[in-house]
């Protein structure tokens, strides 16, 4: 109603205004500039959103995985709250995914999962909002949902909470699954050591948190007890604890193509989906790299990848999540755990057979470990 | 009728029209998403079937609204002044560090223990934020860089900071840097039955009591703005930088006491989740990023606290909505990508509306002061054009 109030009457100035051959419709005139200009941000908007869609990456879609229900008990709700990325990140969240599947396949759950929003300000509301519309055990990947799943687990104390990763929590019914990445780490840090040729190696971290150092800490380690005259050169995509090394692929290429004009011919980059950065760069420069949680010998979507991964750190988020729904499904209130080489919580990949050559080191190394001989360091 | 349409176009017109354009793009965007447009929108309503799970999620909407609100806010102070500080994220991050361990290791009686401790938050927030503008006038730094900057570093400065002398001595080793917990005093209290008045049921938390401290900052800032000769100042220094420097205005002290003020509010912006929830700084669950969405929020408020308000409240609509998008099959980035549509076409709109009232100005001062040669054009066609 304004708007047609406006147009008539500022029609009739402009048409005061004008000279008399131009009369006609000037309403009509006045029109056109602003329906192309609507058009004109029409068209500019979709492009910034198709912009936006692409950077994000990873098709997020959430499913809900059913099957029948195992042996006709109860069935299990098990709700699942990602880290940032979510699901189809390629890495970290995937292998959660991994074994969730696995936990319906195999023992009949049902599942909910929930990917925070891009700033991952809201992984509290995902809690609750599992946690209300029943689900049990609710599982949180990543160590962020420290605090946040510590405060909620107390409004629910009657839901078994499961934190995969991160420091310990001192609230009943949270369960921390950690993992002693420094073993498996120290395993890489072997195989680097013995297949370099320059003597000299990389790490590049996601940040400088207590998880990444302790895949830093164990990499260094297993490194010198091969050879300790090789250098190992240390970048970390962000300070303390900052999330955003985790999805910096740009920085990660910056870093590893750097290590490798320095000499270094194996780099390994435990920084989440940065990974992507780091094995171009090591294409390029017709390097090697090591992976990182899963096998990405076998994961990696380009297959001009996979000759290039050495080996991969392998962290079995899988195992933590089935594991964590097979024994609450059978006895109910679960227990902090830590994953380690022992019980293959972590271990290092042979796909690809790179590695095949010096497994009866890597093996005799694992197995000191695993017996107490060598005891690797968190940091 | 002139005021009416004045009103009509800088107003209302707009966001109706920017909402109305962004709506339309989602859509499409939805579509291509391979997700059907009308069953998201619905979606976007959905507040779980549980009583309990409908408070959960009005509580997590006006929670969330806080902290966007502020930084808004704290944005729009500079932007009013023709200032970018974009390094609200920065100041808001030292801020809530500073105060959380304020409040774990001074000892205050209780009822000075939240004054002071917003009060510590304000400072460290102003402070920080004095750097830029100290940079700026006395060495001419444009803000955008240096405020970037001091984003990065408050990065390291932090990380620093929660691995020495803020670090929770009770914290092993290798453990991630938090500070002490805040001593039980400084707890920012909420309220437990907000929704009560709704007929909703009691969330399974408190809301956040900060919700009155914004509020309160928000009418100080508006009435600051509009009624003292320090907020005229400022919109003077900000529209005109010549003419307010002629009639007396120092652009020097205006823009320092423009940062300082914006520095102080975005040192709010944490504080509710470090007295309110998390009762501590934790590095790795302190939210991030305020600081930048509070930018699109600051200008899809038209820098106006209460604009700011709405658009705090759309944008933290949205972000609650994120899992329950997922519910239908749509990815959470589509709020992301949804907060982006919004302020495009507001700016866009407004843009392109602002140009469409200047022209009508000018044929109306056109037609009021009549050049010489267009005076003998006949003006009884106008009934003619208009009825058209």
């Amino acid at each position: 109603m304004p708007r047609r109030a406006a147009g008539a009457s500022s029609g009739a100035r402009y048409a005061r205004n004008i000279r008399a051959s131009v009369t006609p419709t000037p309403s009509v005139l006045e029109e056109i500039p602003l329906r192309h200009s609507i058009k004109a941000t029409a068209l500019l908007a979709a492009v910034a959103l198709g912009l936006a869609a692409c950077s994000s990456g990873s098709s997020t879609t959430t499913t809900t995985t059913t099957a029948p229900a195992a042996g006709g008990a109860t069935t299990v709700k098990v709700g699942m709250a990602f880290d940032t990325g979510g699901r189809g990140d390629g890495t970290f969240n995937d292998l959660a995914v991994k074994g969730l599947e696995r936990a319906a396949k195999e023992l009949g759950v049902t599942a909910k999962e929930l990917s925070p929003n891009a700033d991952g300000t809201n992984r509290a509301d995902l809690l609750r909002q599992l946690a209300d519309s029943a689900y049990n055990p609710i599982i949180g990947v990543g160590y962020a949902y420290g605090d946040p799943m510590d405060q909620v687990a107390k409004e629910y104390p009657k839901v078994q909470f499961v934190r995969i990763d991160g420091g310990p929590s001192t609230v009943a019914n949270v369960a921390v699954m950690d993992f002693a990445e420094q073993e498996g780490s120290f395993l890489v840090g072997v195989a680097a050591a013995l297949k370099s040729k320059t003597k000299k190696v990389g790490f590049i971290g996601g940040n400088e948190s207590m998880v990444i150092n302790k895949f830093g800490a164990g990499f260094v380690q297993g490194v010198k007890a091969v050879d300790p005259a090789i250098v190992v050169a240390d970048k970390r995509l962000a300070s303390g604890d900052e999330g955003k090394g985790f999805g910096d692929t740009q920085g990660a290429k910056v870093a590893a193509a750097g290590m490798y004009q320095d000499g270094a011919d194996i780099v390994f980059t435990a920084a989440g989906g940065s990974f992507a950065g780091s094995f171009p760069a090591a294409k390029d420069a017709g390097k090697l790299v090591i992976g990182v949680d899963s096998d990405q010998y076998n994961t990696v979507s380009d297959a001009t990848w996979k000759p290039l991964v050495l080996t991969s750190m392998v962290k079995r988020v899988d195992n933590a999540v089935f594991q964590s729904i097979q024994s609450f499904r059978s006895g109910g209130a679960l227990k902090s755990h830590s994953f380690n080489l022992k019980d293959d919580g972590v271990g290092y990949s042979q796909s690809g057979g790179f590695v095949d050559d010096i497994k009866t080191q890597l093996e005799d190394y694992k197995s000191k470990i695993v017996s107490g001989a060598i005891k690797v360091n968190e940091k | 009728m002139t005021r009416f349409r004045r009103v009509a176009v800088t107003g209302f017109l707009p966001a109706v029209l920017a909402l109305l354009v962004a709506v339309v793009l989602l859509g499409i965007v939805l579509r291509i998403l391979g997700a059907d447009p009308l069953t998201s929108l619905v979606a976007l309503f959905d507040f779980g079937e549980t009583p309990r799970a409908q408070a959960n999620q009005m509580r997590s909407w006006v929670n969330g609204s806080v902290p966007l609100f502020l930084s808004g806010l704290a944005v729009s102070i500079g932007f009013r002044m023709g200032l970018f500080n974009i390094g609200v994220e920065g100041q808001y991050r030292i801020a809530g560090l500073v105060a959380a361990w304020f409040a774990a290791t001074v000892a205050l009686p209780a009822f000075l223990a939240i004054p002071v401790t917003i009060v510590v938050g304000m400072a460290t927030g102003a402070l920080y934020a004095l750097i830029p503008a100290v940079l700026k006038v006395s060495r001419g730094v444009n803000e955008v860089i240096t405020t970037i900057m001091l984003n990065s570093i408050v990065g390291g400065l932090i990380a620093y900071l929660l691995r020495g002398p803020f670090r929770d001595p009770a914290l092993g080793d290798s453990a991630s840097g938090r500070t002490a917990g805040v001593r039980e005093e400084a707890w920012f209290p909420g309220f437990d039955n907000p929704f009560g008045w709704l007929g909703m049921d009691t969330p399974s938390r408190p809301l956040g009591g900060f919700l009155i401290v914004a509020v309160l900052v928000g009418v100080i800032v508006a009435v600051g703005l509009s009624r003292t000769r320090f907020g005229f100042n400022l919109r003077a220094s900000g529209s005109n930088p010549e003419a307010a420097a002629t009639s007396g205005v120092g652009a020097s002290r205006m823009i320092v006491q423009a940062m300082l003020i914006s520095g102080a509010i975005a040192g709010l912006v944490g504080l509710p989740q470090v007295l309110g929830d998390d009762h501590g700084y934790g590095a790795e669950s302190f939210a991030l990023g305020f600081g930048f969405s509070g930018i699109a929020v600051a200008l899809l408020g038209r820098n106006h606290p209460l604009g700011i308000g709405l658009a705090a409240i759309l944008f933290a609509f949205l972000n609650r909505s994120g899992p329950s998008l997922q519910n239908v099959n749509v990815p959470p980035s589509v709020v992301l990508i949804a907060q982006g549509v919004i302020v495009l076409s507001v700016v866009i709109v407004n843009e392109v509306l602002r140009r469409r009232l200047l022209r009508m100005e000018d044929r109306k001062a056109a037609a009021d002061h009549p050049a010489p040669p267009q005076q003998g054009a006949p003006s009884g066609t106008a009934p003619a054009g208009a009825s058209a």
